[in-house]
């Protein structure tokens, strides 16, 4: 089968990319190994047959996010090799936790039995004859509605948050106000003045300047 | 098309609806009248709320469950939805002085007020994690931005990014110990949770300790206590005080819910984990406290504390309990509310204050705001017959016929440690040289911090309401 | 496994879809040098100048001229420059309008690749054309293109949500999302008038207008502004990676041409739907479809002075979002209530 191929490539490049986030001494280079990393969980998505998820992955996460994300990187302009150089002072404890985390998620992975309910709970049975674009779409507006409608609510609440904390007004910028520019015609555009000859428009010019 | 009956069976979701909808009337009013109607958004804020809080009591009061369980309407929900409420309404109006006086009067403030209630509602509400988790992130993302609500201001902006980032974890937390329980479970509603949580293992304990961590640090409970002092002292005032009140209403109850609902087959588990939190959280507001000379320090280490003892309750794990803890937080919210009415009134001709020094012998420059915040101190610091005693003295009760004697006996003891630092202040009022007087309380602080003092010194006489309906929300629930 | 069936089950499907994408790619090119050509001589006459005309007859070799030049001069990557990046940028632009193509049915059943959800598959990858101009921009390590990175990223995320809105219009017409599903959906009883484009006009006419502004054709070429910034984010670009820079974003302005005359103009129907005309192969009508769009882009470019950059934000926001999120909630409320709906 040409899946399972497919399913090793996508997914050792997504751990190598994502490996490379971390690893690589340039931030831009780090952004750019993320959004690698998303490419190819997309791809992971594809071959689940969630082809919808897959392609949103893209465009949310890939095409608006992560363009966010590496502009803000660009721009601050982070010495990393700065930040790094602490890094060795506290890797012993690092490593400690870490040894202590891994031990304990072994112990959790070893004792793991989905409970024998599971079969029973689960609330949405997997549709075989829609596609997953329309499954998606039939149970997100019924079913979990809820969810849905929630989720927008913080979204909106993150929009809010934004302009309060950085929208300024500020009385000295000038704005252009396009209706009223529209509006202009030749009567109040225009003024035209006789001028005698040899005397100029100095008053006019006098005038504008105060 | 959706059917007018299908409509109707959304009728349980109509206070949660209102709101939400309010909420966006209310931004488009503020949003296209600009400054100027900021007192307009606010009044119409308040009234909201209180609207809402009719909806909630008019309710059928049998127990409902929506969308698979996961929005839940019982007694208990809508106990504490009817606190939340309360006390965002009544922390909007607390607000309304200072904010003018800052030069704050910003509609957003009323605005995200709304809609960290709604997150409560939802919160409160929930019956699964899903729905949990949202309620939460939709309270706490309001709070963080309410946090920094005075972007100019370095102290405030601290506190906002502060909460932020260690909101951010805690969410993080609790999203890992969701996960790790759907997955020993594999369901997210909690009446599915209990009935696999006997198969389940250490895995799902794993989790619970995750989920519980996560909420801890949302009650502001040792040891995810340490955001609370900075983020008090650096928030404006009156956020604060919203901060104290109803999100600390609306955590107890989520965390009572995911408790008793989700995780009675596992019981002894998490009440261990419970009384070791409430000791540390009781034991660490007692001593913490003494040391301190900002007023608004020393009330999230009071508030620290007095999670503590409110989380005494749940550690007993019986409906006694419960009614405990719901008690406690009916009558912390009043107290706090009313504490912080006194606070936001510390205000001199050049500016606010909040220096503890600055209350020295305020029985002579102003003998009635010495009073009542006398006794709201009193009653903080649980002395007979004032409320905070009886608060106290249900959640120890029920530990008590828990069988949880060592619990009750340090809680007993913090108190008596915690009673000092209130009586410090008492004594400062009463004792002390006075220093410059205050500027007279606006209006609708009287208001607030005088029916605090009453309800607080009253609650004696006739303490059945409060108590027979907490009982009644807690059986709901068992 | 024996060695037939390995040669039936991966090998001969698999140079089938080579040679088919091959086919595909190469037309493709030949189609794009002449659209060029055609861009300069209708930027020419609208001049009242000749335009190219010196390679071959009528200038019809000139494409291939330039072609020849790029490749043959040296490309000269800045000191400063951050080697891997800069040469990546304009490889990224290439190859990802080219992949775009895919899932771009010419004619009924012409398509290599009939994704359930092509136009979303399209969305996506014209969504990350940006990464190219990014990239670019930051690799130079100069501040002209630099500038230019930055409006450009501010610039195409903000248009692909007009896009998004009025693709989603479409799709509530369509009831799917892939692509040879929306031209069958306008084959209609009256040809050209029960294509898309007559009852979601104003949509039309935003998509057409974002598109431009998409692939920063004239006049939303801020990006590459030559008053303000000189090249934009190609300045410090020669030889071969410019010129996949400028055959990128042809292709990509091709992509949006197709892309508009499958959603809005029937992709390969025929406009008169009675006997002599519906033998005219569809690749003829698609062909044409999309050389009247690009028409209009290169008649655009000839005839419309270069925004400015905060009008280009505020249409964008201010106008083209509101506006399409209107037509979203009418649109979705007409073919709900008036029974309209696809289903």
């Amino acid at each position: 089968m040409i899946a399972p191929l497919f399913f090793y490539i996508f997914a050792s490049l997504c751990i190598a990319s994502a490996f490379m986030v971390i690893a690589s001494k340039n931030a831009v280079h780090s952004v750019l190994f993320l959004i690698l990393a998303f490419v190819n969980a997309s791809g992971l998505f594809v071959l689940l047959g969630a082809e919808f998820v897959a392609m949103i992955l893209v465009v949310v996460y890939v095409g608006a996010v992560a363009v966010l994300f590496l502009f803000v990187v660009m721009m601050l302009d982070v010495d990393f090799t700065e930040l790094r150089e602490g890094f060795l002072q506290y890797l012993p404890i690092g490593a400690v936790v870490g040894c202590i985390l891994l031990a304990e998620l072994l112990l959790v992975v070893g004792a793991w039995t989905i409970a024998p309910t599971m079969p029973q709970s689960i609330t949405t049975p997997i549709p075989t004859d829609v596609s997953n674009t329309m499954a998606l779409g039939l149970v997100l507006y019924t079913k979990y509605v809820y969810y849905f409608q929630l989720a927008g609510l913080v979204l909106l609440v993150a929009m809010i948050g934004a302009i309060v904390l950085t929208l300024q007004h500020r009385q000295s910028a000038k704005r252009q106000i396009a209706s009223v520019q529209n509006a202009r015609n030749k009567a109040t555009a225009i003024e035209i003045k006789q001028v005698p000859s040899g005397q100029g428009i100095k008053e006019d010019i006098e005038e504008k300047v105060s | 098309m959706m059917l007018p009956a299908e409509l109707l069976s959304l009728k349980p979701l109509l206070p949660e609806i209102t709101l939400a909808l309010g909420g966006m009337v209310l931004l488009m009013i503020g949003a296209y009248g600009g400054e100027r109607a900021t007192g307009v958004v606010n009044g119409l804020a308040v009234l909201l709320l209180a609207g809402v809080a009719g909806l909630v009591v008019w309710m059928p009061a049998e127990k409902v469950a929506l969308f698979n369980g996961s929005f839940i309407v019982d007694l208990f929900a809508r106990f504490m939805k009817v606190l939340s409420l309360a006390g965002s309404a009544i922390a909007i109006l607390m607000s309304l002085d200072y904010m003018k006086g800052a030069g704050q009067r910003r509609f957003e403030y009323p605005v995200l007020v709304v809609f960290s209630t709604l997150g409560m509602l939802v919160l409160v509400s929930a019956g699964d994690l899903i729905a949990l988790y949202l309620g939460l992130e939709l309270m706490s993302l309001c709070l963080y931005v309410l946090a920094a609500f005075h972007r100019e201001n370095v102290r405030a902006s601290e506190a906002g990014l502060k909460y932020f980032v260690l909101g951010a974890l805690s969410s993080g937390m609790l999203l890992y110990g969701c996960s790790l329980i759907y997955g020993f479970t594999g369901t997210v509603t909690f009446t599915g949770i209990a009935q696999a949580a006997g198969q389940g293992g250490v895995g799902l304990v794993f989790g619970l300790v995750f989920l519980f961590a996560g909420l801890c640090f949302k009650v502001s409970a040792v040891p995810f206590h340490m955001w609370t002092p900075d983020v008090y002292e650096g928030a404006p005032t009156p956020v604060t005080t919203f901060f104290a009140a109803s999100p600390k209403v609306a955590a107890i109850a989520i965390f009572v819910r995911v408790a008793i609902d989700a995780f009675p087959g596992i019981a002894s588990q998490w009440q261990q984990i419970l009384v070791f939190v409430s000791l540390a959280s009781m034991l660490l507001g007692a001593f913490a406290a003494i040391g301190q000379t900002n007023i608004k320090r020393l009330m999230a280490y009071s508030s620290i504390g007095h999670m503590g003892f409110a989380l005494i309750g749940l550690a007993a794990g019986t409906a006694e309990g419960v009614q405990g803890v719901l008690v406690y937080m009916g009558i912390y919210l009043v107290m706090t509310l009313g504490t912080f009415a006194a606070i936001m009134s510390m205000r001199r001709a050049e500016g606010p204050v909040e220096e503890i020094a600055d209350l020295a012998g305020l029985s002579r420059t102003n003998p009635g705001m010495a009073f009542f915040f006398a006794m709201l101190l009193f009653s903080l610091a649980g002395i007979p017959p004032l409320a905070g005693f009886f608060a106290k003295f249900y959640v120890f009760l029920a530990a008590i016929q828990a069988g949880l004697y060592a619990l009750a006996v340090i809680g007993v003891l913090a108190s008596v440690v915690g009673a000092f630092y209130y009586l410090r202040i008492v004594k400062l009022m009463y004792f002390d040289d006075p220093a410059q007087a205050f500027v007279p309380m606006p209006g609708m602080l009287k208001a607030v911090f005088g029916v605090s003092g009453l309800l607080n010194i009253a609650f004696f006489i006739y303490p059945a309401p409060l108590v027979a309906t907490a009982a009644a929300a807690a059986k709901s629930l068992f | 496994m024996t060695l037939t069936e390995i040669w039936s089950t991966y090998l001969w499907p698999l140079i089938i879809m080579v040679a088919q994408s091959l086919l595909l790619m190469v037309t493709l090119l030949i189609i794009i040098a002449y659209l060029l050509l055609a861009d300069r001589k209708i930027w020419a006459a609208v001049q009242i100048r000749r335009g190219p005309n010196v390679v071959g007859p009528f200038g019809l070799l000139q494409s291939f001229a330039d072609l020849i030049k790029f490749v043959v001069k040296e490309p000269i990557i800045p000191d400063g420059a951050n080697k891997g990046v800069f040469l990546l940028a304009p490889l990224i632009t290439t190859v990802l309008a080219l992949a775009a193509w895919a899932v771009i049915p010419v004619n009924a059943g012409w398509v290599i690749a009939n994704l359930n959800v092509g136009i979303l598959y399209v969305f996506a990858i014209s969504s990350l054309g940006v990464y190219g101009i990014i990239m670019a921009g930051w690799a130079s390590n100069s501040k002209y293109p630099f500038l230019a990175a930055l409006r450009s990223a501010a610039q195409m995320v903000s248009y692909e949500v007009s896009i998004g809105f009025v693709i989603i219009t479409v799709l509530l017409c369509v009831g799917s999302l892939n692509l040879t599903a929306v031209v069958e959906a306008q084959n209609g009883p009256y040809g050209m008038f029960s294509w898309y484009w007559l009852p979601l006009f104003p949509m039309f006419v935003i998509f057409i207008i974002s598109a431009m502004a998409e692939t920063n054709r004239p006049p939303f070429d801020l990006v590459e502004a030559e008053s303000e910034l000189v090249a934009g984010f190609m300045v410090e670009y020669s030889a071969s990676p410019y010129m996949l820079f400028m055959l990128g974003e042809y292709v990509a302005i091709t992509t949006m041409c197709a892309l508009a005359t499958i959603l809005f103009l029937g992709g390969w129907l025929s406009p008169i739907p009675f006997a002599p005309f519906t033998w005219v192969p569809g690749i003829v009508w698609f062909l044409l479809k999309v050389f009247f769009i690009f028409f209009i882009f290169a008649m655009a470019k000839a005839m419309v002075p270069r925004y400015r950059y905060d009008q280009l934000m505020r249409i964008g926001w201010k106008f083209f979002l509101p506006l399409s999120l209107a037509m979203v909630v009418i649109v979705a409320a007409v073919l709900q209530f008036g029974g309209l709906g696809p289903r």
